[in-house]
């Protein structure tokens, strides 16, 4: 705790995230754990949310404007289309976990030790400096039109054949 | 802001999403679970930019959100598929491949 | 006399072209004879013409050597006569050598080894001039005969075939220039006589006859083969000194009489050497080959079972007669091995001829009989004498055996039974009747007949070198020749005929009797069966008739020798060419400095001589010479010094007598017993018993056969094959069943405990882990996302801890 009171740390920034955080996490747990399929896909919206006002607090302007954008306006529509579709009954519905699930806790909490746990240790006390302005788009399309000219073509294509294989798919025939 | 702040945010989502994988049932809930997994990737990538001071964490970042909107259309398409093949996308009856 | 140079000649050196020449035949007949229009028996008799010829080229040029050995060049004048005399010198002309003459010796080698070398050659001196015209001339003669007798015949090629092969193996024989040719030959002549007496062997009793001559005879070859070794042995240290080996026939004579030789390994090898011969030559106790043997066609009788083969035995010990001579000590004592086994051979055949219905059984015994003579005669050391009887014996039992044959072919239908189917044929069988007669007489030793010169000269020489008892036994056998001859030629041309002699075979009954006969024959009533010719003539005459020429002029030539043979040796008269010919002169000769070690085939090989000596001019007998001195240094001995007995007519005269007694009384008893008259000899085996035991004994042969068949072979072989039996079964057998037993069980015990429960368990468990542990690990492939979520990200976090452990 005294080491929020540090000089070079940005308390009201701390505070912020931490506020977010708390509400991404709880977020995230409603998703995972809930039993309505429909509020699950809304809890998602929320961490989806959550984690663009995280992108604001890291100076990543145009990541979260993309993220809001393509996650929360397209994915989240599309989920809500895909449940529509596949006739999730509206309103509560047991049995939504599997019958092993249980083995998804200590799996999961593993994980996260150990992850945690390797952060802690590694970056424990580590100030990150906030920086003077965001992230400039120009930079990041320098980036995507230079070194990452060819990533950004092979994507245009996997977004390409994701949509002709999604039609085919789905096709009635 | 300390760095560990969004690292081990993006942990806890992680480990989160990993939980939603392996207990949901409904093929739409796991998918969901996924876009937990991404986004928290997501998140740890604009953390390092943000350590690194570089684009490309976040041109990765954009990345990532790409190719996760391709995925869930695909995906989402198969789930209609299987939906129109058997009535329910309870994913515990789905054990064809089973060896 | 000293240095005269010995004259030769084509003949003489390529004498070894007698015995192959009918080997050729042999091949030529085998070959093609079927094919030939006589079906082979023109290759044989040309084969024996020219071996005759031959022959008699060499004899003609051997008299030459030996005239020019006692300085017989001044015979050589002019003309016929001039050739005649050089051929039958008178004693006027001094034409009485005494010179050794050497034999024109040749040999090859066939193959060396360790320092020894076996070859074939020619050893040829006048024993082996002597025997290879009489082989060969007989041989013709045989040949000739068989044409008529054995017509017919359904093996008729073969059968000249076999006697082809037999005058060459008994040539081989005679002219051998060594022990193991010798052998060869000697082997020949068994294989030809199995072969001959087995003729037809479609009858059990024809075949158990060639068995057992062969066997019989086999049991005396042991002899030979130990008695060559023992000689080998003894022999070739001294011999190879000398420039010779051990087999070598001159090497063996020249040792056996250099005084170095051991006098026990001459007597023993000369005793296993009688005991060939007395099987060959049909002694007492091995001569009950013999009259089985005349099942053979009466061809082969004549020449291999009279003449010829069983003579070899007599030749064999003629031959290395310095082996014996020394060993057996046969001058200087009155009794030895050859004299006893030759005198009981004498009486004892001479018994059982008196009681046989087969008129060649009677022949054959009388063989024994004479084989018995001829072996005393060497036994008391009258060389010259014996071989003589060689001589003379062969025409004249030649001529009786084909007049029996002459007799079955013509006179009694095939039939050899004198009290069955003979008698009276005197005047129906002219020529046969009177040839049969001539030889007779010869036999019997009738004065002026061959047999009286050459027989009387044995008995005389047995007084003459001490062997007292054996002059008796042989005067005893000189009666009872003449007794049974007598007995056999009553019941043959005199008297009544009866059976087939009068005429009597019926036609219906005929192929019944032949039927019955023989059983298991097969169709072909015109084929020979065991003693029958051919029934060509069969229609056409019936009763008794003289045979046709094939047949009579061999009778007859051979009868005009039984008569005049005798006279090339007759001491009455004063001729001894046939000692001057063949008697081998028993004086020492000079070796040559250097030993001529054979460079060519040409040369003799062995000891050469540079100079003849003449050595003791005199018959005094015993003083010196071979034999009884060692020859002096430089000098060897060929042939010992014999004496020779002077005839006297004084001295014949109890052999004389005894013979016209024998007949005398013979034909009384036989008049008696199968005539008309009366008198007291009829029934006088019924009537006295010990007459008919005596009567039985003979007519089972002593009972001999029981005892070498029942008793001998059967306690050898019944307990040995019992044993054997025994053996196989117990031991043998059961060895072999318990390891099958054993192995079964082991087997079993393998199946139940290792493989059953050890391989299968350690194999279906393996089976079993693998099939659970897939069972186990099936879960893990549920086909559940979920679960394959669980196990990737399980994994990664597990992963990760590790990486974390590792590089902390």
């Amino acid at each position: 705790m005294s080491s929020m009171l540090a000089a070079d740390v940005n308390v009201a920034q701390n505070v912020g995230f931490y506020i977010i955080a708390a509400i991404m996490v709880f977020g995230a747990l409603r998703v995972v754990s809930g039993r309505n399929v429909v509020h699950a896909a809304l809890w998602l919206v929320v961490v989806l949310g959550g984690v663009a006002a995280q992108y604001l607090l890291a100076a990543a302007e145009f990541v979260a404007i993309s993220q809001v954008m393509v996650y929360i306006g397209a994915v989240m529509v599309l989920f809500l289309f895909g449940i529509m579709l596949t006739r999730a009954t509206i309103g509560e519905e047991s049995d939504l976990n599997n019958k092993n699930w249980s083995i998804g806790i200590p799996v999961s909490l593993l994980l996260a030790g150990t992850l945690v746990w390797v952060i802690v240790d590694q970056y424990r006390g580590e100030v990150l400096a906030s920086p003077d302005e965001p992230m400039s788009t120009t930079a990041i399309s320098d980036v995507f039109l230079r070194e990452g000219l060819v990533p950004f073509l092979a994507l245009s294509f996997v977004l390409l054949a994701a949509a002709i294989g999604a039609i085919v798919l789905a096709r009635k025939d | 802001m300390y760095a560990v702040n969004f690292l081990i945010l993006a942990a806890v989502l992680f480990s989160i999403g990993v939980f939603g994988v392996i207990a949901r049932r409904n093929a739409v809930m796991v998918l969901m679970s996924i876009e937990l997994i991404l986004n928290s990737v997501n998140l740890n990538l604009i953390a390092f930019a943000m350590m690194n001071n570089s684009p490309e964490g976040h041109v990765f970042a954009l990345y990532v959100i790409a190719v996760a909107a391709a995925e869930v259309g695909i995906g989402l398409a198969m789930v209609l598929m299987i939906y129109r093949n058997r009535r329910s996308i309870a994913l515990d009856e789905l054990s064809v491949m089973k060896g | 006399m000293l240095g005269a140079t010995l004259s030769s000649g084509w003949f003489l050196e390529n004498a070894w072209l007698i015995p192959l020449v009918p080997a050729i035949g042999f091949v030529f007949i085998i070959l093609f004879g079927k094919k030939m229009p006589q079906n082979g028996s023109e290759i044989g008799i040309v084969s024996i013409g020219i071996s005759l010829a031959i022959s008699i080229g060499a004899t003609f040029q051997w008299i030459d050597r030996v005239n020019s050995a006692s300085g017989g060049s001044d015979y050589a004048s002019g003309g016929f006569f001039g050739a005649f005399r050089a051929i039958f010198p008178t004693a006027a002309d001094g034409g009485y050598g005494a010179s050794f003459v050497e034999p024109v010796v040749k040999s090859w080698t066939w193959w060396q080894s360790g320092g020894l070398e076996f070859g074939l050659g020619q050893h040829i001196d006048g024993l082996a001039i002597m025997l290879l015209l009489l082989v060969t001339f007989i041989s013709f003669l045989v040949q000739i005969y068989s044409t008529e007798y054995v017509s017919g015949d359904r093996r008729y090629t073969h059968f000249f075939a076999s006697l082809t092969l037999f005058s060459a193996g008994m040539l081989v024989m005679v002219l051998a220039e060594n022990m193991l040719q010798l052998i060869l030959g000697w082997e020949i002549m068994g294989l030809c006589s199995f072969m001959l007496i087995g003729h037809w062997w479609e009858e059990e009793a024809n075949s158990r006859a060639a068995l057992k001559a062969f066997f019989t005879v086999r049991v005396g070859d042991v002899g030979l083969l130990v008695g060559t070794a023992i000689i080998f042995f003894g022999a070739n240290d001294w011999a190879v000194e000398h420039g010779s080996n051990g087999f070598s026939i001159r090497g063996i004579s020249a040792w056996a009489l250099s005084g170095e030789a051991s006098q026990s390994v001459l007597f023993w090898g000369g005793v296993a050497l009688f005991i060939a011969s007395i099987g060959k030559s049909g002694q007492f106790p091995l001569h009950t080959w013999l009259p089985d043997a005349m099942a053979g066609p009466t061809p082969v009788s004549s020449l291999l079972h009279s003449s010829t083969m069983v003579v070899a035995g007599v030749f064999l010990v003629a031959r290395l007669y310095p082996v014996f001579f020394v060993g057996f000590d046969i001058l200087d004592t009155t009794v030895n091995f050859i004299t006893i086994i030759g005198g009981i051979t004498i009486i004892v055949a001479a018994a059982l001829a008196f009681v046989q219905d087969d008129i060649k059984k009677v022949l054959a015994y009388s063989t024994v009989s004479q084989l018995g003579y001829m072996m005393l005669g060497l036994g008391v050391g009258a060389w010259l004498p014996a071989v003589f009887h060689i001589f003379t014996h062969a025409f004249f039992k030649c001529a009786l055996f084909l007049g029996a044959g002459s007799i079955s072919h013509s006179g009694s239908h095939h039939s050899f039974d004198m009290k069955k189917d003979m008698g009276g044929l005197a005047k129906k069988m002219p020529i046969t009747a009177a040839t049969w007669m001539v030889s007779t007489a010869a036999l019997c030793g009738i004065p002026f007949f061959s047999g009286f010169f050459s027989k009387d000269e044995i008995i005389d020489n047995a007084s003459h070198n001490g062997y007292q008892f054996f002059y008796y036994v042989a005067l005893v056998g000189a009666f009872m020749t003449p007794a049974y001859m007598t007995r056999a030629t009553y019941l043959t041309f005199f008297g009544k005929p009866r059976g087939a002699a009068a005429g009597e075979h019926h036609d219906e009954g005929h192929d019944d009797a032949h039927g019955t006969a023989h059983a298991d024959h097969d169709d072909h009533h015109d084929d020979a069966h065991d003693d029958h010719g051919a029934h060509d003539d069969h229609g056409a005459h019936h009763g008794p008739h003289e045979s046709p020429w094939r047949i009579t002029a061999p009778l007859i030539v051979l009868s005009i020798l039984a008569i005049g043979s005798g006279y090339l040796n007759a001491p009455a008269f004063g001729t001894h060419y046939f000692t001057d010919w063949v008697e081998p002169v028993g004086v020492e000769v000079a070796l040559d400095d250097e030993y001529g070690h054979s460079s060519g085939e040409e040369e003799s090989a062995g000891i050469v001589f540079a100079a003849v000596q003449a050595g003791d001019e005199e018959y005094d007998g015993k003083a010196k010479g071979c034999g009884f001195a060692d020859p002096s240094e430089g000098t060897v001995c060929y042939a010992p010094k014999l004496s020779h007995a002077v005839f006297s007519w004084s001295k014949a005269m109890p052999s004389i007598i005894l013979v016209f007694a024998g007949i005398l009384f013979s034909a009384w008893v036989c008049m008696g017993i199968y005539g008309d008259r009366r008198n007291p000899f009829a029934g006088l085996t019924s009537k006295f018993a010990p007459a008919r035991w005596i009567h039985t004994l003979l007519v089972n042969k002593y009972y001999l056969d029981h005892l070498y068949e029942k008793v001998i072979v059967f306690a050898f072989a019944h307990p040995i094959a019992r044993a054997a039996y025994w053996v196989n079964q117990n031991i043998l057998d059961g060895i072999v069943n318990n390891v099958g037993r054993g192995g079964r069980r082991t087997g079993e015990w393998v199946y139940r405990n290792v493989d059953q429960r050890v391989v299968d368990g350690a194999v279906n468990a393996s089976g079993l882990a693998a099939s659970e542990g897939g069972h186990a690990l099936q879960p893990v492939q549920s086909g559940k996302v979920n679960q394959y979520g669980a196990l990737l990200f399980g994994a990664a976090t597990v992963g990760a801890i590790v990486l974390i452990l590792v590089n902390i």
